[in-house]
């Protein structure tokens, strides 16, 4: 039982950690919600009169608001779909009796420690590329016509690449848990006749829903804003096909400069951001409480 | 008791793992491979690129005479170790007091914390850079210290909490009833149970900071511009550029990869984020 | 060392004695194309003549355009030294965020001010007074394979020729088992990208991007007509991926042998006919932008320019570099050490009175009469109320043009109809004038 001092003592160490994202968060947020409800443009700088809802309505009437809410959607639960299936194959795979298990397992890390800007950069040139990239050469030394991934598959291949950045963090969480799971209770299944579909789904699944949790909240965190793979591939584009909301907000502050829009955007993505955190929360509090 | 495994089993996992690891780890190794190869060879057929015979480092010269490697190099090092010691000497202390003396609204405190990390930074980059401006913090490398912890400032202390948290409880007692004081419960007892799950936190605190290239892009001119600018310059082709393209995504990869690959095992470990018991 | 540049450190040092006598440490932010490269590369010349130093940002279009507004709009001061285009100087200009540049003949008095092109100067002015000062000016012509013409059987067009004969031509042309495609033309989405291509275009076949009372027109018949010429040539004889090829794509296509024809900026001459940067060089010729129902507007006009910021702390300074970078000493000290080719091409009579640089580079004379032909006052068939040729001269045109340009690639990407894209584009560009007060 934890006594009076040590409660406020531990008050006190909490506190600048507190008080600091406090001021990140309150901060910019006021200011944020004070622009939201003004005319404010950077490139007509005048008096910046108090417009009401304006902006709100301006950004939720935008043409390509319904566009970015799903893409966001697709996004980021593609990313999770892809990474998450995928990890728990490649941990499974990693976790069998191999040689040179070590230099596989830096091979599978490595895109994690590569710069989004840097990784979206190889895979648009060097590889999605239609006339000098790699896939491009492949096809057409197939003879096939090369795929021209920004134009006819532009949101699908930025769910690759970004997967391929996330991939690795699944698979060594997933692989970390998968190496504490009690090798006896396996066999003992095996034994009783399980089949491996049988021991996979209620032994194995059930033993990796902590791990999988976590994979999906710490995802889910960085894919709400991903925006530099946009950026350096599509720019949003074609037309608003890979428009996100982040990316959305970008083009109404900072190419439009309509910091008032931009703000109206900001207020409604931190919303969003919210609701998505309270639903994680619940999710979270059920797993990893226990 | 583990099984015998046939080494038969054991060679077609090696080799179908070892192919999709090439296969994911091929994008870097690609990379490495055209930035010794000259512009011309670079846009080659794969194959062609492989057998062409000239090797060169010029796309690394061009790269260097066109942008100071060093200077950049020099504030992402110091920007990534900064943010992150700067991180720790807030997150210890919320960490602890949140493991160790667990209150009603802590789970709550914790989450609100991870939610913050939700704001797209491009909303707000209008009023930060207002603030900066008016307290001269644009293009300082202070300023950006500042910024790049309170970014990951939320997943340090939860990282933290959860390493911390499986410290099992039962000793401090112990500690305390020996008339260990706070300060000498934490020093002696705490700090070298937590020492490596610190390290597995530093560890990702830098690499997220030396990715993030947001802010350090939108707040810095040139002082402290770190390597996420310095590709920047890179980003659109000027003529063939995939030779210098890829010479300047090695400089600004490798030195963090080098550091990810030496500390890989500390890092995996405190990853988990509690997610393995 | 020879005579000239022992005349350029003194011109120089005059300068720097003209000037503060304490070293600033100025910071340039500029665009990474090839020009600016070559002047990040000689900048030691100035370093060393006046004791300043100066520290490069080198970015991407797109990024440097929205990194320096954001610092100049908020009044940042993070930039002493800043490349602009012919769309931003007037406007910020206007503003008073830019420091007037008219006294520069007093820090150097051999700039010669009145050297400088008239339709250039006033592009980059506001109200008579110079804002920023030219680093390099364009317009927009078609380049062509010689080889592949005569290959082909077709005669060079002497005279400006129409979209339609240009669309035969490129029909002929087209020769995508051999790697070669008809034409290569901007598709990566944006203003400055694929609709300074577009824009002209549409200039061509009689439309305008708003009526005298600034209502859009993006919904007419001539856009229509222009955007779907535009989308089917693209599609039909274009190379693959082209909705995300932009200029700097397509010149490394050109250059690689894989264009036969290409309308893009004049000042890819000076890349396109060096031996050392492209493929095609002794290959390339050139002929006028096509034209349609009208030849108003047919050719772009655009200039990259220096300008300092009112900002910044060390304007003195930075005016003496601009003083150097965009003088007749510089361009020759580019034709001396990187090749005449490669002088910054539109800008200076002197220039094109060279005759090393008229040897150098056969387009010059064809650059010099585009640029002087374009006519930013008079960009359309019907009478607009803004100037500009492929751009409107409005600070809400980079959102709507951006738009628009997102709009038109996805059409181009077959993502959706041309009358899907420009009835978006009308709705949204209705919605943005509306939002900043033009029409009710």
């Amino acid at each position: 039982m934890a006594t009076k001092a040590s409660r406020s003592a531990a008050r006190l160490m909490i506190s600048p950690a507190v008080v600091l994202l406090l001021g990140w968060m309150l901060i910019p947020l006021c200011m944020t919600v004070y622009f939201s409800f003004l005319r404010f443009n950077l490139l007509n700088p005048g008096d910046n009169p108090f417009v009401g809802w304006e902006n709100y309505r301006w950004f939720v009437t935008d043409p390509s608001f319904s566009a970015a809410m799903i893409n966001t959607l697709v996004l980021v639960g593609g990313v999770l779909l892809i990474t998450t299936i995928g990890g728990i194959m490649f941990a499974l795979l990693l976790d069998q009796p191999m040689w040179g298990q070590g230099l596989i397992r830096i091979m599978v890390i490595a895109p994690f420690f590569v710069m989004p800007t840097v990784g979206a950069l190889v895979w648009k040139n060097m590889f999605m590329n239609p006339v000098n990239g790699i896939f491009g050469h492949i096809a057409q030394s197939l003879g096939a016509a090369p795929i021209d991934f920004f134009s006819s598959i532009p949101l699908l291949s930025i769910v690759l690449i970004v997967s391929w950045q996330w991939l690795p963090f699944a698979t060594l969480i997933l692989l970390t848990a998968f190496q504490s799971l009690d090798q006896e209770q396996l066999e003992a299944a095996e034994m009783d006749g399980a089949s491996w579909f049988n021991r996979f789904w209620y032994i194995m699944l059930p033993h990796l829903a902590r791990a999988i949790t976590v994979v999906i909240l710490i995802q889910t965190i960085f894919l709400l804003s991903i925006f530099a793979e946009i950026l350096v591939t599509t720019n949003g584009g074609p037309g608003v096909a890979t428009t996100n909301l982040t990316y959305l907000i970008y083009v109404s502050s900072l190419l439009q400069y309509d910091v008032g829009m931009g703000s109206a955007g900001g207020v409604i993505a931190i919303i969003l951001a919210n609701i998505v955190a309270i639903f994680l929360m619940r999710m979270i509090g059920k797993n990893l409480d226990a | 008791m583990a099984r015998a495994v046939p080494n038969s089993r054991k060679a077609i996992n090696t080799a179908v793992a070892g192919t999709l690891g090439f296969i994911i780890f091929f994008p870097i190794l690609w990379i490495l491979i055209l930035s010794f190869k000259t512009e011309g060879d670079a846009i080659k057929a794969p194959l062609q690129v492989l057998f062409s015979t000239g090797w060169t480092t010029e796309s690394f010269g061009a790269v260097q005479e066109r942008s100071d490697y060093f200077k950049h190099f020099t504030n992402s090092v110091v920007l990534a170790l900064g943010s992150t010691i700067l991180g720790l000497l807030v997150a210890v202390p919320a960490a602890w007091a949140m493991a160790f003396v667990p209150a009603k609204h802590t789970k709550n405190v914790l989450m609100w914390m991870l939610s913050t990390k939700m704001l797209p930074p491009v909303g707000v980059l209008v009023p930060i850079y207002l603030i900066f401006r008016d307290v001269g913090l644009l293009d300082t490398r202070t300023g950006l210290v500042i910024v790049l912890m309170l970014m990951n400032l939320p997943i340090i202390v939860w990282m933290l909490y959860t390493y911390f948290r499986e410290i099992p409880g039962e000793i401090l007692e112990a500690a305390r009833m020996d008339g260990a004081s706070l300060r000498e419960e934490v020093i002696y007892v705490l700090t070298p149970m937590a020492i490596p799950g610190i390290a597995s936190t530093v560890l990702l605190n830098i690499i997220l900071a030396w990715n993030e290239a947001f802010w350090t892009l939108n707040l810095t001119a040139s002082n402290a511009a770190p390597l996420t600018a310095f590709i920047a310059s890179y980003s659109s082709p000027e003529g063939l550029f995939y030779a210098k393209l890829s010479a300047a995504s090695v400089m600004a990869i490798a030195p963090i990869l080098i550091m990810g690959w030496f500390s890989q095992k500390q890092l995996v470990r405190g990853l988990t984020f509690g997610a393995v018991k | 060392m020879n005579l000239k540049s022992a005349l350029l450190g003194a011109t120089a040092l005059s300068i720097a004695s003209a000037g503060a006598a304490t070293a600033a440490e100025l910071t340039i932010a500029t665009v990474n194309n090839s020009d600016m490269i070559i002047m990040q590369k000689l900048s030691p010349v100035w370093e060393e003549a006046t004791g300043h130093t100066l520290n490069w940002v080198v970015l991407e279009e797109n990024t440097l355009r929205q990194r320096v507004t954001t610092d100049i709009a908020t009044n940042g001061g993070s930039f002493d030294i800043i490349t602009i285009g012919a769309y931003e100087a007037p406007i910020w200009g206007a503003r008073d965020w830019l420091v007037a540049l008219d006294d520069l003949t007093e820090i150097n008095p051999d700039y010669d001010l009145e050297d400088i092109y008239e339709p250039v100067r006033n592009g980059l002015s506001a109200d008579g007074t110079l804002f920023a000062v030219p680093f390099y000016a364009e317009s927009s012509f078609t380049f062509y394979r010689t080889d592949l013409f005569e290959a082909a059987g077709i005669e060079a067009p002497t005279e400006q020729i129409t979209y339609t004969q240009f669309e035969e031509m490129v029909a002929q042309l087209h020769d995508p088992d051999n790697g070669v495609f008809g034409t290569c033309q901007r598709g990566k989405a944006g203003w400055g990208e694929n609709m300074a291509f577009v824009g002209p275009l549409v200039n061509a076949f009689g439309g305008r991007w708003f009526d005298m009372d600034w209502q859009p027109q993006i919904d007419s018949e001539e856009w229509r007509t222009a955007i779907n010429y535009y989308v089917d040539l693209v599609q039909n004889y274009g190379p693959p991926g082209a909705s995300s090829n932009g200029h700097n794509e397509n010149r490394a296509l050109f250059a690689d042998g894989r264009c036969a024809t290409w309308v893009d900026a004049t000042s890819a001459a000076g890349y396109i006919f060096n031996p050392n940067e492209s493929s095609v060089a002794d290959r390339t010729d050139f002929f006028q932008a096509p034209y349609q129902e009208t030849k108003n507007g047919t050719g772009w006009f655009w200039a990259w320019a220096l300008g300092v910021p009112a900002s910044s702390t060390n304007a003195d300074a930075a005016k003496d570099f601009l003083a150097w970078a965009t003088s007749k000493e510089y361009i020759e000290l580019v034709g001396e050490r990187e090749g005449w080719v490669a002088a910054p091409p539109g800008t200076r009579k002197s220039t094109y009175a060279n005759e090393a640089y008229l040897s150098a580079a056969p387009f010059a004379e064809t650059v010099e009469n585009s640029i002087l032909a374009a006519d930013p006052a008079n960009p359309t068939r019907d009478p607009v109320p803004y100037t500009g040729i492929q751009f409107v001269a409005i600070p809400e045109f980079q959102g709507i043009g951006n738009y628009v340009g997102q709009q038109i690639a996805a059409a181009l990407a077959g993502q959706q109809t041309v009358d899907q894209a420009l009835e978006n584009s009308q709705r949204f560009a209705v919605r943005e004038m509306t939002k900043a007060g033009y029409i009710q």
